[in-house]
């Protein structure tokens, strides 16, 4: 329970956190622990430098950027669950946000720290993927726009290199026509999904129109569920298909099959609450 | 002399007084083992082997000695000369169990996965762990075996190879023409159930702290054990420490479940490493290090039978049991399922029994007490059984317990010991009014008909356990090493406070409470007059510790038999110092009260103190003890009704109310009591939903930390819905039983049948525990295909 031994040293600004970053191998950006800290713990990460985030306050906001809403990489899940801006114009971020973990969680994990760290099993990663967000990386040769489709690489991996770290999310702002769901399939509160959908899509002609369902703990990446996506548009049945090249894992908390049945189950329920809504 | 003063009302027995013992753990003042430092202390690092079977070829600590802050380190036989003894187990069932020598760290073979092969001593906690990791053990892995029935195969890799076999023991008990029961029966029904493995998960981890005195040989030895008088004696067997040299403490303790009722490897080594070095030593398990080496409970295979009439009249049972021991024997190992060998036939009147338990040896941690205990085993196999045979005739499974239960108390059973006392419908008739029984199953039928996928399920169980370890001669009769007495001392103080002394080691259960309720009843005192001291062998020599549900019906009736000589004593003195006849005295609560005057208890305590005047032949002081050895155990029972809510769509489980009926004689203090039932449910609930400890076929514990071992919160629970019946013990003055461990013995039964009741129509008659949505959901399937 005591970290193997490393080096620590806070960031006091994206440029020396980059440059502290790139000093030697095996460093780990720490921002809210939540993550990383049992990693550490237990052993299972050993990085040589930790390098402190946390301090960056300009890090922190959420605000309005036109069509979309822009959310600090240093954003705690409590602010993002509870913010009016994303409650009014992205409601499915921030109904999401306040699915994560507990309390205790929800005050000190971030965003930034939740898409960088590559969890299959995290909630934020499927919704942004869901929403076609766009997470901003900054490294040694400036800051670029990655959309969530090309962000995500395979379990714990991301596009963030290791001299690089994620500085802001934006989610698209959603009219009132936007009808969505989140359902979060685990056996105890405060655990990651077994499965969990996100599902989003506008209303158009009697049905809906632009669907996008995606998945958490399907497959080593959050994986968009095409041809659940292809169905809800055509309004037929899009729990039918919903385990449709998806490559779920099997552990204590259920088999690859039992994923793959759950799955269909919780895109037919995350459809028909959206419509509901 | 002053006139009689009325007690306070409302601190005596019955009154649901606050807890003494909050404050200071609500206020960051209790006095946690890990929290102690003395100068020069060395902290224990364990090296444990990742296989759960392997040879241990060489064992090189030099790297680990070269690292900072490292004072000593040893492989298993570098330490082989400390021991003067095996750790112990206290109970061997039978002449011929198959008993292996198990070291504090092994010499030869690392037996299951966590198993000790080395320690460091270091100057820090983490140069410990650092160390720890630089240790080279050359292993030779063997195959290992993990499932009971599995290590009993023939061939099966052999967990201890000098036994030739992985059986431990085999014990039965059979009274009655059982085999022509069952011939003659009109229905037998016949069931298979695994009790899941649990990890016992106290919120304080085990932690050891040793003080050595080099120069005359002394130790104290801190702990965050249930038993420190048990500790005492067994450890000084272990180490060959005199047992009047060693003082053991188990100061403020952060709950055991009965993980704590054992005497661990890290205790003796902690012992052995300060004698070596002559310094301090303390060694705290991390809560993934616990997973590996504080003891498991349950992991037992049960086979169950029931022979019957056409009505449902129960006519016998046979049971067979199939219970992983682990690696080792603990202190009770293969003694827990036998707690349960008078149960099976629960609450119900039958004429012939039949029970057999084969412990084997696997390569996992040990299985030990897990609270219940072999009680909450019983309990699920005749409860899911009663309602299989229900399923089986078409009744109502409270038809079927009606018709069986035992009436007549006290009630010597065919298994051979007598229940003091029970009244099993009235508990019954609560929980079915308190339920709304009729309307729920009204309920049902209306889901069902309107095909609603999210079934509703209600499951009875109607319990009596055996607790309050317990009658010494019986511990005897059935190989147990030790007395289940229990001592208390009652001591006036000259000022007006009074101290009591309890064997009985508090570990949570608020015995400062309960016991100065005692105290207060009896004579008189405030309750914050009553100073309650314990967990200390030097303070209080005499005890048994706390464990099976026997704090009050034990500990608890000694302190009333102490009152007794407090009072009859201060009598003697009070009359003579009022100048009558001591049959003219009447002793209320404190005063005696003679014709004319009277004097306080308080009074005759300094009377007594002082010495100046006092009655031929009687010792100055007013200090009493009384050890009570129990005539009987105590039988507490009840009637539980679990309502859940299964989604067969996803296989979710939700238990939507839960309602205890529980009767557990006189109550002290209803809040603690309450709050016993509380957390007794919520463990029995999670074995039945939540917990489970998983080894892969290699020995692999794959529920290694809280992410994968699934202990639930106050989420996942609805509000307890608590009734009682009270029908006091004939067999001690207070009618007292015990409560530790009913919730823990009435729920797992209560849900499973609750969760099989809602699929019986869809045709589903068993899910294994936890009833996990994948189970769930597999159950379906098959009765679908």
């Amino acid at each position: 329970m005591i970290p193997a031994p490393f080096d620590y040293e806070v960031a006091e600004s994206v440029d020396h956190a980059i440059s502290l970053l790139g000093s030697r191998d095996d460093t780990k950006v720490l921002a809210g622990g939540h993550s990383l800290l049992p990693l550490l713990r237990l052993r299972l990460a050993r990085p040589s430098l930790l390098v402190d985030v946390g301090r960056l306050d300009g890090l922190s906001y959420i605000r309005d950027a036109g069509d979309s809403i822009a959310i600090g990489a240093l954003t705690r899940h409590h602010d993002v669950a509870t913010a009016p801006l994303l409650r009014e114009n992205s409601p499915l971020v921030a109904y999401a946000a306040g699915l994560i973990g507990d309390p205790q969680v929800r005050h000190r994990g971030t965003i930034g720290g939740s898409l960088a760290h590559g969890d299959p099993a995290s909630d934020l990663p499927a919704v942004v993927l869901a929403l076609d967000g766009e997470i901003d990386i900054a490294g040694p040769g400036g800051v670029r726009a990655v959309p969530a489709a090309e962000f995500f690489r395979g379990v714990f991996q991301t596009a963030v290199g290791p001299d690089e770290i994620v500085t802001e999310v934006r989610v698209p702002k959603q009219s009132g026509d936007h009808v969505w769901s989140y359902l979060k399939f685990r056996r105890r509160a405060q655990d990651w999904a077994t499965v969990g959908v996100a599902a989003v899509a506008r209303r158009a002609n009697g049905g809906v129109a632009e669907a996008a369902i995606s998945l958490v703990s399907m497959g080593a990446t959050p994986l968009r569920a095409s041809a659940a996506e292809v169905a809800w548009n055509a309004g037929e049945d899009p729990g039918a298909v919903a385990a449709e090249g998806t490559e779920p894992p099997s552990d204590t908390n259920g088999s690859a099959d039992y994923r793959r049945h759950l799955v269909q189950v919780l895109v037919r329920r995350a459809v028909e609450e959206a419509e509901a809504r | 002399m002053t006139a009689p003063t009325e007690v306070e009302v409302g601190t005596g027995i019955g009154a649901p007084v606050d807890r003494k013992e909050d404050k200071k753990l609500l206020q960051g003042q209790a006095q946690w083992v890990d929290n102690m430092h003395a100068h020069g202390m060395v902290y224990l690092g364990v090296v444990r082997s990742p296989y759960a079977h392997a040879r241990i070829m060489k064992v090189n600590v030099a790297p680990a000695l070269a690292h900072a802050g490292v004072v000593a380190a040893w492989s298993g036989e570098a330490l082989a000369d400390e021991w003067q003894g095996s750790l112990p187990c206290a109970w061997l069932p039978t002449e011929d169990t198959n008993a292996p020598d198990h070291k504090p760290v092994s010499v030869d073979k690392a037996r299951h996965a966590g198993d000790a092969v080395a320690v460091i001593a270091a100057t820090s906690r983490g140069a410990a762990e650092d160390a720890a990791e630089l240790v080279e053990v050359e292993y030779e892995p063997l195959p290992a075996v993990v499932d009971p029935e599995a290590a009993l195969a023939d061939g099966a890799p052999l967990v201890h190879e000098e036994f030739g076999t992985n059986a431990c023991y085999t014990w039965t008990l059979e009274a009655g023409e059982v085999d022509r029961l069952f011939d003659e029966a009109d229905v037998t029904v016949a069931q298979r159930y695994r009790q899941n493995r649990l990890i016992p998960n106290a919120i304080e981890p085990r932690s050891v702290f040793v003080t050595p005195i080099p120069a005359t040989g002394e130790f104290t030895l801190w702990s965050s054990t249930q038993v420190p008088h048990i500790a005492r004696v067994t450890l000084s067997g272990v180490t060959g420490i005199p047992e009047s040299k060693l003082r053991v403490i188990a100061p403020d303790v952060g709950g055991g479940f009965g993980s704590k009722l054992n005497v661990y490897a890290e205790e003796a080594l902690a012992l052995a490493v300060a004698r070596r070095l002559g310094r301090a030593v303390k060694w705290t398990e991390t809560r993934s290090e616990g997973y590996l080496s504080t003891i498991h409970g349950r992991d037992q295979i049960q086979e169950i039978e029931l022979a019957a009439t056409s009505e449902g009249k129960i006519t016998a049972v046979r049971t067979k049991l199939t219970v992983a021991m682990g690696a080792y024997l603990q202190l009770v190992t293969p003694g827990i399922p036998l707690l349960g060998a008078w149960l099976y036939a629960g609450a119900y009147d039958v004429k012939g029994y039949s029970f057999q338990c084969t412990g084997v040896f696997t390569n996992t941690v040990p299985t030990d007490a897990y609270r219940g205990a072999g009680r909450p085993e019983a309990t699920f196999a005749i409860e899911r059984a009663v309602d299989a045979l229900a399923r089986k005739l078409g009744k109502d499974p409270v038809e079927i317990r009606r018709l069986n239960f035992i009436r007549e108390f006290p009630a010597t059973v065919t298994a051979g010991l007598t229940i003091d006392s029970g009244d099993f419908d009235a508990c019954l008739d609560v929980a079915l009014e308190q339920s709304g029984y009729e309307t729920l199953r009204a309920e049902q039928r209306e889901r069902r008909e309107a095909g609603n996928p999210k079934r509703l399920g209600i499951g009875l169980s109607t319990y009596v356990e055996m607790c309050g370890l317990a009658p010494s001669a019986i511990l005897g009769a059935v190989r147990f090493a030790s007395g289940g007495w229990e001592a208390a001392t009652i001591r006036c103080l000259p000022t007006g406070t009074v101290q009591v002394l309890t064997g009985s080691t508090p570990h949570g259960q608020g015995h400062e409470t309960t016991w100065s309720q005692i105290v207060s009843e009896r004579l008189g005192y405030e309750i914050d007059e009553v100073e309650v001291l314990h967990g200390d062998t030097s303070v209080v020599p005499l005890g048994m510790d706390t464990y099976g549900s026997r704090s009050l019906a034990v500990g608890g009736v000694a302190l009333y038999h102490a009152a007794d000589r407090i009072i009859e004593k201060a009598k003697k003195i009070a009359a003579h110092l009022l100048e009558v006849d001591e049959s003219q005295i009447e002793h209320v609560c404190g005063t005696f009260q003679g014709p004319e005057e009277s004097m306080t208890l308080k009074e005759v305590a300094f009377a007594a103190w002082t010495a100046h005047n006092l009655p031929a032949g009687v010792e100055p002081a007013l200090e009493e003890t009384y050890v009570y050895d129990p005539p009987n155990f105590s039988w507490p029972s009840g009637a539980h009704v679990a309502i859940v809510e299964v989604d067969t769509e996803t296989g979710a489980v939700e238990l939507l109310r839960y309602v205890a009926v529980d009767d557990v004689g006189t109550v002290v203090n209803p809040t603690i009591v309450d709050g016993q039932i509380h957390g007794g449910v919520a463990q029995g609930v999670a074995q039945a939903l939540y917990e489970e400890a998983i080894y892969d076929e290699d020995g692999n514990l794959l529920t290694g930390n809280m992410v994968s071992y699934l202990v639930p919160s106050a989420a996942e629970f609805p509000r307890w819905e608590l009734h009682r019946t009270e029908t006091p013990s004939p067999t001690n003055p207070m009618g007292v039983k015990g409560v530790g461990e009913t919730g823990a013995i009435a729920s797992p039964a209560a849900v499973m049948n609750a969760v099989v009741d809602a699929l019986a129509a869809d045709g589903v008659t068993d899910i294994d525990m936890p009833a996990t949505p994948e189970r769930v959901w597999r159950a379906l399937q098959e009765v679908q295909r």
